[in-house]
């Protein structure tokens, strides 16, 4: 994995490896938050913030730590607790320094422990053998590809507010359609680069 | 224990609250490993594994954890049980365990394991939070299968591997790629929510 170069990786993660549309990372909150545009914005920005410093971390963590001590099956462990700890740790940082950024993301800052695009591109980026540089461009690539996929879909949902839709498609369902929809188009961005 | 306390259970978890299509919960893996019915049969295995016996230890604690400290706690015991299933796969299915990469890993952040432990393990007994999990964990493995088998038969022809198309068929591409797995879901739930709505006119 050596030679790929980061700024490659770091289009293709936005573009044909999309967290969501391409390894449906995040769906959780994806699905549910999606109904504004500035608050599917806010997220975004948080989840691509705190993607960029848990994968430094749970990096560092990885290479210096846990393979010298042959511990690399706590991985899992090691990884959850450092994500939930970031996320902490910046939720008081926001509130000190930056409190308006803090109250507009309000509720979503703890919520992006459990989202599973952090944990996910932590591990993806220990199994494709990633060197620090990589990493941070594999990261950050991935935060703004999630966060250009929920904009997306959250404008898009809103010109559907008024859109006759069968019964039982309302809410989730056509959520996932859309999404399938958008998984297609990016489908066409394939033929720039690839990665695995 | 009730045996009629259990089937309800079971029922609960595997059609009526289906954890994936009725609470819309854990659908990223879902989504992620059902091209092929192996995968999907593994997975779901592996999360009925892990949400049962974490659901089950989560209650047998539950009176001790203070409840400021109990979402950490539930994360790790969560954890803990994901690394015994990621290290089992690794020593006897380790094509398996590749082929999965990191969707095990992201058990843990399933949304349906931490689901259960906070709205029936933390008040309910032991055994019947085990039953619950494992009821939970199957109504997921069902929805796997579904899709997984649709997508295999029609995007590659066989159905656990096993060719039963034939020659003529066309694979369809598209049923491997990830936008299928999204019609899918959203069809399954479709499905679901009309029938539903049929038995609430009644």
């Amino acid at each position: 994995m050596l030679e790929i170069s980061p700024f490659v990786i770091f289009i293709a993660s936005i573009f044909t490896n999309n967290m969501i549309l391409s390894n449906f990372l995040g769906m959780c909150s994806f699905i549910a938050v999606s109904k504004e545009i500035p608050t599917s914005f806010g997220l975004g920005q948080a989840v691509t913030v705190v993607l960029a410093i848990t994968s430094v971390i749970n990096y560092l963590l990885y290479e210096y730590v846990l393979i010298p001590l042959g511990l690399e099956y706590l991985r899992f462990i090691v990884f959850i607790v450092s994500i939930a700890a970031t996320v902490q740790l910046l939720e008081m940082i926001l509130e000190r320094y930056l409190p308006n950024l803090y109250y507009a993301l309000g509720i979503f800052l703890p919520l992006i422990t459990v989202n599973c695009a952090i944990l996910g591109v932590s591990l993806f980026m220990i199994i494709r053998e990633y060197t620090l540089i990589q990493s941070i461009a594999f990261s950050i690539g991935s935060g703004l590809g999630w966060t250009l996929a929920i904009v997306a879909l959250a404008g898009i949902r809103k010109k559907l507010e008024n859109a006759p839709i069968p019964k039982g498609l309302q809410g989730p369902g056509i959520t996932l359609i859309i999404t399938g929809l958008m998984a297609m188009a990016f489908i066409g961005f394939s033929g720039i680069v690839q990665i695995q | 224990m009730a045996k009629e306390r259990v089937s309800k259970i079971f029922k609960q978890g595997i059609l009526n609250e289906n954890p994936v299509l009725v609470q819309i919960l854990g659908i990223c893996s879902a989504l992620a490993v059902t091209n092929l019915m192996m995968n999907s049969l593994i997975m779901g295995l592996a999360l009925t594994f892990v949400t049962g016996i974490s659901s089950f230890t989560i209650s047998v604690i539950r009176q001790f954890t203070p409840k400021h400290v109990r979402m950490i706690i539930q994360v790790l015991i969560i954890a803990a049980y994901v690394i015994i299933v990621d290290i089992f796969l690794k020593a006897y299915m380790p094509e398996m365990s590749k082929a999965l990469g990191p969707y095990v890993g992201l058990i843990i952040t399933n949304c349906i394991i931490m689901g259960r432990a906070e709205a029936y393990a933390q008040v309910n007994p032991p055994i019947p939070s085990l039953w619950d999990g494992i009821a939970a964990g199957l109504g997921y493995t069902f929805v796997l299968l579904a899709i997984a088998f649709v997508r295999e038969l029609m995007g590659f022809g066989t159905i656990f591997g096993m060719p039963v198309l034939g020659e003529w068929w066309t694979p369809w591409t598209i049923m491997v790629m990830p936008p299928a797995a999204f019609f899918l879901l959203a069809i399954l739930i479709w499905v679901l929510n009309s029938k539903r709505e049929g038995e609430v006119t009644k």
